[in-house]
């Protein structure tokens, strides 16, 4: 399987971004989308093609996590009192 | 996906419970009711902004009571509630040998962060069996002279970071056990107990975003450490702690022991940023502030402060948007100032003025800003309303006070 290319890592980060914006909770959603930004920004220059799909695989697992996550919805949401909504910031 | 469609089925069965409408005011917790006439049961992967907030609730401040589930924990939590049921001590099938696959694969996850062996880990309930197991060993000792050394390696009030190493070095060239209780310090900052030469280490689930209920005890085994059993039954867990390994609690605290050794460095930067940003921007507004406990050799996750001329429960009270801490979380209850800042020699009048703030991996610099605002304000107005505070500005010592007895 040929190492993946820059377009499919930027739609994996695109893909990861939106589905953690569908949190429910304010420290989940915050945290998410402050990790993947960070976690790509790190790894950005990284060139071993074996590293970059080792990375890939993670996120791919890691996207995973976070749709199922978002399908658990029997819990109440919540919002810290004091915390505009919608302030996840882009 | 066949897991998707049954969690789905048993989201939309159950309902909703509201909050406790609470009319004694248990501190920083007031829930309004959550409305349920807007609550989807079906959840929809193409949902596109989150629902309506119906409830607000205060912000977390208090990550040494405890912490909430990293998503990564209960996404490996979730099959060992739902489907992968069995009982790890079953022998005779699937069931049975799944269950301990995955206890033994946390065993191994757990190990791995404080650089121990799969065998020296045993399952307890949470770090408070595990101490007490600890602690009886002392008991349980063959020669006359043989003793105990134990030892936080965080403490849980003041974040103070014990010098473990030293310790250590000190109890194995007398031969005298060391055991440490680990439960703010696991994933926290680095642990190695070879380097460390600790005998006995306590693991607490729920303090490193793991589910409450479980925790571990590290036993080492070369040399030897013989420990007596608190609960004795079917002699699970090489007969340190009979009962039934509970597997969805110790595949979450295996999981978040795993996250939480990729997550460390990550985590540390960015507490100590926030840690920064918050007793700096209150220390630059307000004099008279003192930290608690030593600045060089301090977690920065765990910060205690004392706010002269003002009284703790009072500010913990007004800061009630926030939910935040005076001490320890055991002995709430009691209005006693902390034993651990009477120990460190603070003076009583400021042991009764502190505020714990805790820092962790989902606090958000926005929550910090919030936090650190309404704490300036209240402080102010609570000292505004002082006559410790009216003398002291008029230049009165207060130590040289003498209060007359009526």
């Amino acid at each position: 399987m040929a190492a993946s290319s820059r377009a499919q890592v930027l739609d994996l980060y695109r893909a990861m971004l939106r589905e953690s914006k569908h949190f429910s909770a304010y420290n989940y959603r915050t945290y998410a989308v402050r990790r993947i930004r960070d976690a790509f920004r790190e790894n950005k220059n990284v060139k071993d093609p074996v590293e970059i799909q080792a990375l890939v695989n993670k996120a791919k697992r890691d996207l995973g996590i976070i749709r199922r996550q978002n399908a658990v919805k029997i819990a109440p949401t919540q919002r810290p009192r004091g915390i505009p909504p919608q302030s996840v910031r882009n | 996906m066949l897991l998707r469609t049954a969690w789905r089925r048993a989201a939309a069965a159950v309902p909703v419970s509201p909050g406790p409408n609470s009319t004694a005011p248990t501190r920083g917790l007031r829930l309004r009711v959550v409305d349920h006439a807007t609550q989807s049961d079906v959840p929809s992967a193409t949902a596109t902004a989150p629902q309506a907030e119906s409830e607000l609730r205060p912000l977390y401040m208090d990550v040494q009571a405890t912490t909430p589930l990293d998503p990564r924990v209960l996404d490996a939590m979730i099959p060992y509630l739902v489907n992968y049921y069995g009982n790890p001590h079953s022998r005779t099938h699937a069931y049975g040998w799944e269950s301990e696959a995955a206890m033994e694969h946390a065993r191994q996850q757990v190990a791995s962060l404080i650089g121990a062996d799969p065998r020296e880990i045993i399952f307890t309930s949470g770090a408070t069996e595990s101490n007490n197991i600890a602690i009886k060993e002392l008991e349980s000792a063959i020669q006359p002279d043989t003793s105990l050394v134990s030892v936080m390696t965080v403490n849980n009030e003041i974040g103070v970071k014990q010098p473990i190493a030293e310790i250590g070095r000190i109890c194995s060239s007398r031969k005298v056990y060391f055991h440490t209780d680990a439960a703010q310090a696991v994933g926290k900052i680095p642990l190695d107990v070879n380097d460390m030469k600790v005998d006995l280490m306590s693991i607490s689930g729920h303090k490193i975003y793991g589910p409450k209920g479980v925790g571990a005890i590290y036993i080492r085994r070369r040399p030897r450490v013989r420990v007596e059993a608190l609960q004795s039954g079917g002699g699970q867990e090489r007969g340190m702690r009979s009962g039934t390994v509970p597997t969805p609690l110790v595949v979450g605290l295996g999981a978040a022991c795993e996250v939480a050794q990729q997550e460390m460095e990550y985590d540390h930067k960015r507490i100590s940023k926030l840690a920064e940003r918050l007793t700096q921007k209150i220390m630059k507004s307000l004099p008279d502030v003192v930290m608690n406990g030593d600045p060089e050799h301090h977690y920065p996750g765990c910060i205690n402060l004392s706010f002269a001329y003002v009284e703790g429960e009072s500010l913990l009270m007004a800061l009630k948007d926030v939910a935040l801490s005076s001490g320890s979380a055991c002995t709430s209850a009691s209005l006693e100032p902390s034993y651990v800042l009477r120990a460190i020699g603070t003076d009583e009048d400021l042991a009764h003025s502190s505020i714990r703030f805790g820092i962790g991996r989902f606090t958000t610099e926005e929550e910090v800003d919030y936090t650190v605002e309404k704490c300036i304000h209240h402080v102010k107005r609570l000292r505004e309303m002082s006559p410790l505070w009216e003398m002291v500005q008029d230049g009165i010592d207060l130590k040289s006070i003498k209060w007359t007895q009526h």
